[in-house]
């Protein structure tokens, strides 16, 4: 159980961790849409319209460190399997 | 026909022409927004809004007698953050179902400067935001664009005017959280609005 706790742990941390890179690394806040520009030609007007898209930012971050150093804490509480 | 009876149509038909045209912002592309940053040392919040409309009389053969109302629809300013949207728009902050409408009525414009088709002018009028009104100027750009109505919307003859306008306001001064928070949210708010409006010739 111990292990199996510190596995999820780093998993989950790992998983939070390489999410947000891949996401374009967001330091500002998780964002759930995104500006999308367009350009109107006959007035030159830049148009911005919202598209629905998950961007994850540092509050997703730190949940999710958050969660993985609880798991990591609740693996204390377990001991090591012993040998006989 | 008597020339006694030419002049009177000829001087109605002048005064027609010379009229100002009325230029309609609710715009059906959607394209014209107005955009908001706030830039704190902790946070910055950069937003927009769609919900434009409002109309300006604007006489191209006089553009120094411009006038006219454009009004934001609160409910459409728009963040990426949904839970900065829900604050933005709660009773703390602008309290949109109170005051549905950010509005600046123009009254005056001084330093006109026209150039072919651009006249940039300082636009003093009234600004109304949170239910506060203040008298503001602010520079704006003007564009005319005779005959261009139907490049943009098929079927529709007429001319557009587009108008720019960059400026700061303090939201202390439209007592919206009036020095709270300042670290977070900043109390100057930098407005970027870029708008065209039509003119539909009958």
């Amino acid at each position: 159980m111990k292990r199996t706790l510190q596995l999820l742990a780093l998993l989950v941390g790992l998983a939070a961790a390489i999410t947000w890179l891949a996401t374009g690394a967001n330091r500002g806040w998780t964002k759930t849409s995104v500006p999308v520009k367009t350009l109107d030609e006959v007035t030159g007007i830049e148009g911005i319209t919202y598209q629905k898209k998950f961007l994850p930012g540092v509050d997703f971050l730190g949940a999710a460190f958050g969660g993985a150093a609880l798991l990591a804490g609740a693996s204390l509480f377990f001991r090591k399997p012993t040998t006989k | 026909m008597k020339l006694t009876h030419i002049i009177p149509l000829v001087s109605l038909a002048t005064a027609v022409y010379a009229a100002p045209q009325s230029f309609d912002f609710k715009d059906p592309k959607g394209v014209n927004n107005a955009v908001f940053k706030l830039d704190a040392p902790l946070e910055s919040i950069n937003g927009s809004a769609s919900g434009i409309s409002g109309t300006v009389l604007f006489d191209p053969e006089n553009p120094a007698a411009t006038t006219g109302k454009i009004i934001v629809a609160a409910e459409s300013l728009t963040v990426p953050n949904p839970m900065q949207k829900e604050h933005l728009h709660s009773p703390n902050w602008l309290d949109v179902a109170k005051y549905p409408e950010i509005t600046f009525e123009e009254k005056s414009l001084a330093n006109v400067k026209t150039d072919g088709n651009v006249t940039i002018a300082d636009a003093t009028g009234t600004f109304t935001l949170h239910g506060v009104a203040k008298e503001i100027t602010v520079p704006i750009k003007l564009t005319y664009l005779k005959g261009k109505l139907s490049a943009r919307v098929p079927k529709l003859e007429g001319d557009l005017l587009v108008v720019r306008a960059n400026f700061t306001i303090n939201r202390e001064d439209f007592d919206i959280q009036k020095g709270q928070y300042e670290d977070k949210v900043s109390p100057t708010i930098d407005l970027s609005l870029a708008i065209a409006g039509a003119f539909v010739k009958q």
